[in-house]
């Protein structure tokens, strides 16, 4: 009896994980995973919204997301691309400034970096129109410095689209790279220069490759969001700078070409699926837990 | 000065110079925003100064639609916080105090929806509604709320625990205490800064999100969703109140979540 007792102890304390686990883990599984694999079915329908879409194996979408929306793609790759490469350029000194020169005000100046994303990310934007507004201070003095034409614009530009998405995704590559040079031993530097590396030489072949880490999980978690995003497109951009999030939005919510939409949204997310895959084989797949926990 | 410590020196001053730059350009904005607060606009557009005024802070509900979209939000968030919360940490739990099978593929899961896209997320939920038949509105906002907070907890709570010493609990469950107790009167106790600065973060997410909730509102508003709404025509300068309001609300929050446990800390320090 007080074997059994025993028994039925251990065996309940092994199940105990897989207890506390379902609830979270069912929630994404029924609202994450079989949505996005919901999709591919979606995706092989055919009808219109009047007659109502049945499953057909319909491969046809697949045809039409890649040649009626291949420019939208290529679109939103240079996008987000321009847009991770400026910020890594604008976030790499500033976090470089913190993390070795920042002393006792490193927390303050942290802190700075987080503080703009409590503020709404659309009022954010819709503030950017007011500041790239075509009789605005920012136009009107790049046109008496002779920089924009006379009758050139900032707003509705492709300037304005990748400027509003690298300040909307900027925190997001200042904070991995700040964990990673955080995590830098000083030490190594001044062994180097103690054995005649210039600083330069020290930079570039010890604190940059320990950084490195850091680099590629911010320049990821900054290219993914802005590889998808519409936002920006739509209230800094005009027709001319669609991205493939707005083709998604309203093929969805406005033309209700489910399968179309459907098999873009799955493409989109199979390339990221293969942009991340990449990403574990070259730094392994601790580092993802880390990444997203700076 | 020699030479070595005068181009240091320089090098500083470039690299400060840079990033004041470069933290104007991430305030610019939110000066604007805040400024515009209190602009007093003649017609819908709130693009231009016009004036100072304090009316719009003395009743920034006064817009139709936007006291609704609002409250919805905030409703949405405070709910969804509460489910994400409970669900992400006892997934933490379970990922950092024991080994079972499957422990590393469901790291990855998790992470999945950290790296996907909001207009994938998005479109995909509402696909499912489709198939499903369900109708769209508060409900399914707040599933999808629920859905892409749960993943930012698990990695915020993780993170504390991984830093916390385990053998606290192990020895409170070789003075008798079961699991439970232990999780209440040990474990809770001191992750409860993670577990809170993760409320706070799922707050944020829930209350700024609008692509994942544009896909899956319905007829239902939200206040991103009346901002863009709004957008094209010029959002009113209440929408600016409120937006500055939340932000200072959750500054504070912060401030106080960091000075309280600064305070635990000392105390721990002394006694």
């Amino acid at each position: 009896m007080a074997r059994r007792a025993l028994l039925t102890a251990r065996r309940r304390r092994q199940l105990l994980p897989y207890a506390i686990l379902v609830p979270g883990v069912a929630w994404l599984v029924v609202f994450f995973a079989i949505p996005v694999l919901n999709q591919v079915y979606v995706s092989l329908e055919s009808g219109t919204i009047e007659q109502g879409y049945a499953f057909d194996w319909n491969w046809s979408s697949y045809g039409t997301a890649l040649s009626d929306y291949q420019e939208q793609f290529l679109r939103s790759l240079f996008y987000a691309g321009t847009a991770t490469v400026l910020a890594l350029v604008i976030a790499f000194p500033l976090v470089y400034f913190v993390a070795f020169r920042g002393g006792r005000y490193k927390t303050v100046l942290l802190a700075l970096i987080v503080l703009p994303l409590f503020m709404n990310f659309l009022m954010r934007t819709v503030a950017w129109q007011t500041i790239l507004q075509d009789d605005g201070f920012v136009a009107d003095t790049m046109r008496s410095l002779g920089i924009l034409e006379e009758d050139g614009r900032l707003l509705a530009t492709r300037t304005a689209v990748i400027a509003g998405l690298t300040y909307n995704f900027l925190p997001f590559m200042a904070l991995p790279i700040y964990a990673a040079l955080e995590g830098v031993d000083r030490r190594l530097i001044e062994a180097a220069t103690d054995l005649y590396a210039t600083r330069w030489q020290a930079f570039r072949r010890i604190t940059v490759p320990l950084a490195m880490p850091g680099i590629v999980a911010g320049s990821l978690l900054t290219f993914i969001p802005a590889l998808g995003d519409y936002v920006n497109a739509s209230l800094l951009g005009s027709s001319r700078e669609t991205m493939i999030g707005n083709v998604i939005q309203s093929k969805f919510l406005v033309l209700t070409d489910y399968p179309t939409a459907a098999a873009l949204s799955f493409l989109l997310m199979l390339f990221i699926v293969v942009l991340v895959a990449i990403y574990i084989r070259v730094l392994g797949r601790r580092s993802l837990f880390e990444a997203a926990a700076a | 000065m020699s030479a070595v410590t005068r181009a240091t020196r320089r090098r500083t001053v470039a690299l400060g110079v840079w990033s004041g730059f470069a933290l104007l350009y991430l305030f610019l904005p939110v000066f604007l925003i805040v400024a515009f607060s209190f602009n007093d606009p003649s017609g819908r557009f709130n693009f231009t100064w016009q004036g100072f005024t304090l009316d719009q802070w003395k009743d920034p509900f006064s817009v139709e639609g936007l006291g609704t979209a609002f409250r919805n939000s905030l409703e949405i968030a405070a709910l969804s916080v509460v489910v994400s919360v409970i669900l992400g940490t006892l997934v933490a739990l379970a990922l950092a105090r024991y080994h079972f099978r499957g422990r590393s593929p469901l790291g990855l899961f998790l992470f999945l929806p950290l790296a996907t896209p909001d207009v994938v997320m998005g479109a995909s939920l509402l696909g499912l509604f489709l198939t499903m038949n369900v109708a769209t509105g508060f409900a399914t906002i707040l599933i999808a709320h629920v859905m892409f907070n749960i993943a930012y907890v698990v990695v915020t709570v993780l993170a504390r625990l991984q830093g916390m010493d385990a053998h606290l609990e192990e020895a409170a469950m070789d003075l008798g205490a079961n699991e439970w107790t232990t999780f209440r009167l040990v474990t809770l106790p001191l992750i409860a800064p993670g577990v809170a600065a993760a409320a706070m973060l799922a707050f944020v997410l829930s209350i700024d999100d609008y692509i994942v909730t544009s896909f899956n509102a319905g007829t239902t508003s939200t206040f991103p969703l009346y901002i863009f709404g709004a957008a094209r025509q010029g959002v009113p300068p209440q929408v600016n109140v409120l937006a500055t309001a939340l932000l200072f609300a959750v500054v504070l929050l912060m401030v106080g979540n960091v000075a309280y446990q600064r305070r635990l800390a000392r105390r721990d320090a002394a006694a």
